[in-house]
């Protein structure tokens, strides 16, 4: 386990190294001159020469721009490693502070999301398996079908309109407590739910093969010990799996969802900081968001290998 | 001759000499094999060739202000109603497809070539060259698809074709990494050893022998991204990093209906169910071609 730690430790800190260089060079990225296109027409309109200079030169100097380039990505990281991720050109807070206040929304709304996606995946997975070719079946296929191909911003505005203005059963605002999660987390988790019960379907009937179950059949086992005994626990690992890796889908899928449903979560923040050229907002919420799901990966790669050997070996 | 032996000469010569399927001909038969496949196939057809004929079939200008049919509900004479402007859903939705089908085979295409050449160049050449491809891959895969597709349009700026770049750059890393994985297992053949040991050049074995077998599982692939990637196009000029209005996008124009979600229903609802039939259609040809062709991706 060891050798397979620090060969895992030595890849995470390389892409930890590229999401900063790739975030830093954001602001070099742009096409013309980032501080131009920040202040975009307070420059070239109507403030005089004299200010609109010194509004570019103090901006320049803010951002570091008027530094080497080495010395600017040093600062970038030296600061990002204490907390301080600059402050948003639009509303002048402290861009940390501005995720801290935003990300328990978006968390919120991802693993109830998660929560929906997992319990009605797997339930319509494993029926669909039991009832293999049968009415339920098709049926809960074409619904998986049509999850995955289903815009999840429209899929919020359909259930929006019917369960929150013809309906009444939620609130539109997201103000109104523990009720208003219901609707952005059905939105978010539907679509990865179809996933969820295909593969959950293909596992469990490939597992239904397995001479083991053969056996425990064939000794006489109840129907109901054999598959839930015998079958779910093997069928459910390629689901676990699959579970992990869609999480950081069903994080960037929050990110519009927000948007449907008025919610201030760092989706929120960032499309409005894309919006409005608010570069350093930018910036600070794909530093944080890419670093949380590098390490998020990386606690899911190290829990398999304590899970199964097979993978630290390999 | 005995009839037997003439029996056994012809099989001898159907087998040897029969020229081998081609990749076009097995994806073909595959796909007609599947009936769901062929609903799917005869659906994207049916889009295509309304946004082809859009302005034969409507009379109806997609973007002209009317403002005497403004907000009105579906009827005989405006199937799926019309918008806050008085224009014709039906005929913007048509239009739409010019628009949403295009977007989204553009970025895969990028995402497919780009991508390709990426896992061809590590794969095949590997040693530093792969070590620091592919960790350019694992630095892209650190941002979620969508995340990234945000980051690019945040550099290139707010407009429909930087959303195409900005998903096509989401789809690289997918294709590097199958690429790379199938180029590795090819370059392993014996039939590369020989060209290698009568003197190919490099770049000619990459092209003639290592690419081909790229191929099918590219295009299985692709097939099932094409649905990815026009759902991300919509979404992200849904948030109104896209398409801008009066364009008859079908992410833009559900964006458009959400403020007259309440009263006026129709706005938002069509375009969006345009894009739930696409997808599905792609979807399921893509699923027809991956069972045809690859059905060890199959789930």
């Amino acid at each position: 386990m060891g050798a397979f730690l620090l060969h895992r430790l030595a890849r995470l800190a390389a892409v930890l190294f590229g999401v900063s260089l790739l975030t830093f060079s954001v602001l070099h990225l742009i096409p013309g001159d980032p501080v131009r296109v920040m202040l975009g027409d307070s420059v070239s309109g109507a403030a005089s020469g004299d200010q609109s200079q010194s509004a570019y030169d103090n901006l320049r100097r803010q951002l570091g721009l008027d530094l080497p380039l080495p010395v600017q990505y040093g600062r970038y990281v030296g600061h990002a490693l204490t907390g301080d991720l600059g402050h948003s050109f639009q509303t002048r807070r402290t861009i940390l502070s501005s995720i801290r206040d935003a990300l328990p929304a978006t968390l919120e709304l991802a693993f109830a999301g998660m929560a929906i996606a997992i319990l009605l995946g797997t339930t319509l997975g494993i029926i669909a398996a039991l009832k293999h070719h049968t009415w339920w079946d098709t049926g809960i296929m074409v619904l998986s079908l049509l999850g995955l191909a289903m815009p999840s911003f429209w899929l919020g505005l359909v259930l929006l309109l019917i369960f929150s203005f013809r309906l009444h059963w939620f609130p539109v605002t997201t103000e109104a407590g523990a009720s208003a999660i219901v609707l952005p987390a059905l939105t978010l988790g539907l679509g990865t739910a179809g996933t969820i019960a295909r593969l959950a379907r293909a596992s469990l009937l490939e597992v239904l093969r397995n001479e083991y179950v053969l056996t425990a059949r064939a000794k006489g086992l109840r129907e109901r010990v054999v598959i839930t005994r015998h079958a779910l626990v093997n069928a459910l690992i390629p689901v676990v799996t699959v579970v992990g890796l869609q999480f950081g889908q069903l994080l960037a899928g929050a990110f519009i969802i927000e948007v449907v449903f008025a919610r201030q979560g760092i989706g929120r923040l960032l499309v409005d900081g894309v919006l409005s050229r608010d570069y350093p907002m930018v910036q600070g919420v794909a530093l944080v968001a890419g670093v949380g799901y590098v390490l998020v990966n990386f606690l899911v790669d190290l829990s398999y290998a304590w899970l199964d050997p097979r993978i630290r070996h390999a | 001759m005995p009839t037997a032996a003439r029996a056994q000469d012809a099989l001898a010569e159907a087998v040897f000499t029969r020229r081998p399927r081609s990749f076009m001909y097995d994806a073909w038969r595959g796909l007609l094999r599947s009936r769901s496949a062929i609903a799917g196939g005869v659906v994207l057809a049916l889009l295509i060739l309304l946004a082809i004929i859009a302005p034969l079939i409507s009379s109806y200008d997609p973007t002209a202000v009317a403002l005497r049919t403004r907000l009105q509900p579906p009827s005989a004479s405006h199937f799926f109603g019309t918008d806050e402007f008085g224009r014709d859903i039906l005929t913007r939705v048509f239009y739409g497809a010019r628009i949403s089908l295009p977007v989204g085979l553009i970025a895969l295409a990028i995402g497919v070539s780009l991508g390709t050449l990426v896992g061809l160049i590590a794969g095949f050449y590997g040693k530093a060259v792969d070590a620091l491809l592919m960790w350019m891959v694992d630095v892209l895969l650190a941002f979620p698809g969508l995340l990234l597709a945000l980051l690019v349009v945040a550099i290139l700026g707010v407009d429909l074709r930087n959303v195409m770049i900005a998903v096509g750059v989401s789809m690289i890393p997918r294709f590097a990494r199958l690429v790379r994985g199938t180029v590795l297992s090819a370059k392993e053949n014996l039939y590369v050893d020989a060209a290698r040991a009568i003197g190919v050049p490099e770049r000619r074995i990459l092209v003639r022998h290592v690419l081909p077998n790229v191929i099918s599982p590219v295009i299985v692939l692709g097939t099932l991204s094409l649905g990815v990637t026009i759902l991300t196009a919509a979404g992200l000029s849904f948030v109104g990093l896209g398409a801008k209005p009066p364009s008859p996008e079908w992410g833009a124009m559900i964006a458009e209906g959400r403020q007259f979600l309440q009263r006026q229903w129709w706005i938002g609802t069509f375009p969006g169910v345009a894009i739930l039939l696409t997808v599905l259609a792609v979807n399921l040809i893509g699923d027809g071609l991956r069972d045809a062709l690859d059905p060890r991706m199959r789930v």
